[in-house]
């Protein structure tokens, strides 16, 4: 176990880092490997095109270090505001990537479901985890994600074995301290035919706490199954938040991905979906609100590489104060994927002048029948609503509320859970303030 | 029932372009004025005044509501102290539900202190008045759940501001020709619903082309808007004689009132939201 002292995240950290942990030497290896790549590459370069407009000078990774653990209860932790009024299969909560509490129903683990930390797990249940983890996941793609893979700890895991379906949600809430380390990975194995809800969302103590995020999400849905997906990021508005997700979707397979971002100063999302068999299906729908001097920035992808795919990505944001979002969305179809049904969309709402929304749509389109198409757009809130709504008796506030949360309402109507639906209308609702 | 709103000297501007140049109107609850007058006298800009439209800029005079300054108060404001206008033309809002809408409006109407973030009236209960409502005017039920004004026709947005009209029950009510695009069975529908929601109980201002609503509404007093000037005032028989006969008449009568009406239309209307 590392110690307080050992700070900072290098040679010593790491060695010491791994010396304490008690793991297969595969995954041993696999840490060093990514060692040696964190320390063999340099941090992204400003002009390259994925950062070109995210400005990373101030993160400083020196004075962060390994998650600690620590002594505090799952009681005192805040957050899990998707999952209150929902019956749960099973729920996980961590802290600094430590574990706190884990339940998981008797029935599904008596099916075979696997839940928990993904580190415990690992160990317990390698022969069935292992060829999933980082499989979809690439160490190598920069040096975030290198460093997340020679120091990730602690993270969650939802395994559902074949045509097994888990009729209730599980939920995983990963919190951090103020200042302190999460490097949480998020891998969902879902066998031939299974069906689960997972609820997967982070907090901090407070609004303005800080602390540095460096996670990647693995989703592995085989043929036929069906996942939705919940990621609810609502760290406080002083992390730093880097993210590597990715999803394979297998034949006739059906994602469902909802992404909803309030938190980080700072957020560098690099998302992409796979569809590798034919007839997998993918819809993704991103809800972002921002406000300060947030910076939100995503990367996405939905990559047909099989023929006979849809993907369907919309992303809304709102933005406050003087707050930015920046998206990048591509859809890519390889040769192979004729028959492609792809869709992306990004629509903003600047509540402020102040406020700035970049987005940049991309085809790469290497098959020659398929249907791709793509749109985006950006603007004010319209006065001519706000007066119209003040004659119906709306103070200027609650009509700029009602107007935010009329615009998400489209991303909304697709979550098919109410309370979770009703908790994120509620969590941005509450964040708007009044503009002139 | 001792309601009243007075206009007195009235100059509105739009972009600082004069529109309304000195109009007097005194009403009381329980009336029904008509207010009549050819394209680009200034009948919507004062409905939109009245509401406190924020590009309509009141540059001299007053508009009173039992003696309290309506001017200085914010649309809200003015909405919550009994002051209603349908508008001729209501913007859509994407993704907000018409029950939604009228349940946060009607709680704020007729709490008028409410502050924001309280309790709305509770969800059953209005469900069922909602429904009640729709039912008299003829309504499916299922227009509750569509989105505000988003992709309904001429015809729905008047049934939904007269729905609005019938939930909110304000003091004074300023129709702004919500008779127009609608077909004749429709507006017959239309002028009933108004009479049977508002007549008696509000002071009703209707801004019309036509006739037909006037026939189930007829006007204790029609109002003649000719260049931003109300230039005459009479009874049931006024709107009467306008109907038949047009505004040959008034035009002669008052023909500097006349050319600058001429002069407003060729500079253009300007573009309303009513």
């Amino acid at each position: 176990m590392a110690t307080a002292t050992q700070l900072g995240f290098n040679q010593e950290t790491f060695d010491a880092f791994v010396a304490a942990r008690d793991e297969p030497v595969w995954l041993t290896e696999a840490r060093r490997a990514a060692w040696e790549h964190f320390q063999n590459t340099d941090w992204p370069a400003r002009n390259h095109e994925e950062w070109m407009r995210t400005d990373i000078r101030m993160f400083k990774l020196d004075r962060f270090s390994p998650p600690q653990p620590t002594d505090a209860k799952a009681s005192s932790i805040k957050g899990g505001l998707l999952c209150p009024g929902v019956a749960l299969a099973g729920h996980n909560r961590s802290l600094d990537s430590h574990s706190l509490d884990l339940t998981l129903h008797k029935n599904w683990s008596d099916k075979g479901v696997i839940f928990g930390s993904l580190d415990t797990m690992l160990a317990e249940h390698g022969d069935i985890l292992r060829p999933h983890f980082q499989s979809a996941f690439d160490p190598t793609h920069d040096r975030f994600a290198s460093l997340h893979a020679a120091f990730w700890t602690g993270g969650q895991v939802l395994y559902v074995p074949r045509g097994v379906v888990v009729d209730e949600p599980l939920h995983m809430l990963s919190s951090m301290t103020d200042g302190g380390t999460d490097l949480g990975h998020v891998l969902v194995v879902l066998e031939d035919g299974a069906e689960a809800t997972l609820l997967c969302e982070t907090s901090s103590p407070t609004e303005t706490a800080g602390g540095f995020h460096c996670g990647a999400v693995e989703l592995v849905l085989g043929a036929g199954a069906h996942l939705r997906f919940v990621n609810f990021q609502d760290w406080g508005h002083g992390v730093w938040h880097f993210a590597h997700q990715r999803a394979l979707v297998h034949r006739d397979a059906t994602l469902q991905w909802t992404v909803a971002a309030l938190g980080s100063r700072l957020a560098k999302v690099n998302q992409r979906v796979s569809m590798v068999g034919e007839g997998a299906n993918c819809q993704v729908n991103g809800v972002l609100f921002t406000e300060g001097k947030q910076h939100l920035s995503y990367d996405t992808l939905q990559h047909h590489e099989a023929a006979n795919c849809r993907s369907d990505f919309l992303y809304k944001a709102a933005l406050q104060d003087k707050s930015r979002t920046v998206w990048r969305g591509m859809i890519k179809v390889d040769p192979a994927a004729q028959k492609t049904d792809g869709y992306q969309r990004n629509d903003n709402l600047l509540l402020s002048g102040d406020a700035r929304a970049d987005s940049i749509p991309g085809l790469e389109i290497e098959a020659d029948d398929v249907r791709c198409t793509h749109g985006s757009t950006s603007g004010r809130v319209d006065e001519e609503l706000i007066f119209y709504a003040g004659c119906r008796g709306f103070t200027r506030k609650e009509a700029i509320q009602m107007i935010v949360t009329g615009f998400f309402q489209h991303v909304f109507d697709r979550i098919t859970i109410e309370n979770v639906r009703d908790a994120l209308a509620l969590a941005i609702a509450r964040r708007v303030r009044e503009y002139e | 029932m001792s309601d009243t709103l007075t206009i007195r000297d009235l100059h509105v501007a739009v972009d600082g372009k004069p529109i309304l140049r000195g109009v007097n109107l005194t009403m009381q609850r329980g009336e029904t004025h008509a207010l009549m007058g050819p394209n680009g006298s200034g009948k919507s800009t004062l409905g939109l005044a009245i509401s406190g439209h924020p590009k309509y800029e009141v540059t001299q005079g007053s508009i009173e509501l039992n003696g309290d300054d309506v001017l200085a108060m914010s649309p809200d404001e003015r909405a919550r102290s009994g002051v209603f206008m349908a508008f001729q033309r209501p913007v859509a809002i994407p993704g907000v539900k018409m029950a939604d809408f009228l349940r946060h409006a009607t709680t704020n109407i007729r709490q008028p202190d409410r502050k924001e973030g309280e309790e709305l009236i509770p969800m059953r209960e209005f469900r069922k008045e909602l429904k009640g409502k729709m039912q008299q005017l003829q309504m499916d039920v299922e227009f509750a759940r569509r989105y505000v004004n988003d992709g309904f026709s001429g015809g729905e947005m008047k049934r939904a501001e007269i729905l609005t009209l019938a939930m909110l029950q304000p003091k004074f009510a300023i129709l702004d020709e919500t008779d127009s695009g609608l077909d004749a069975d429709a507006v017959r529908l239309a002028a009933e619903s108004i009479a049977e929601i508002g007549r008696d109980k509000m002071g009703l201002l209707i801004i019309t082309h036509h006739d037909k609503l006037l026939v189930h509404n007829p006007p204790d007093f029609t109002h003649v808007i000719l260049g931003g000037r109300i230039v005459e005032t009479g009874g049931a028989e006024l709107a009467a004689e306008l109907h038949s006969q047009g505004y040959e008449r008034i035009r002669k009568a008052y023909p500097q009132d006349d050319a600058e009406n001429q002069a407003m239309l060729e500079t253009e209307e300007p573009q309303s939201i009513g």
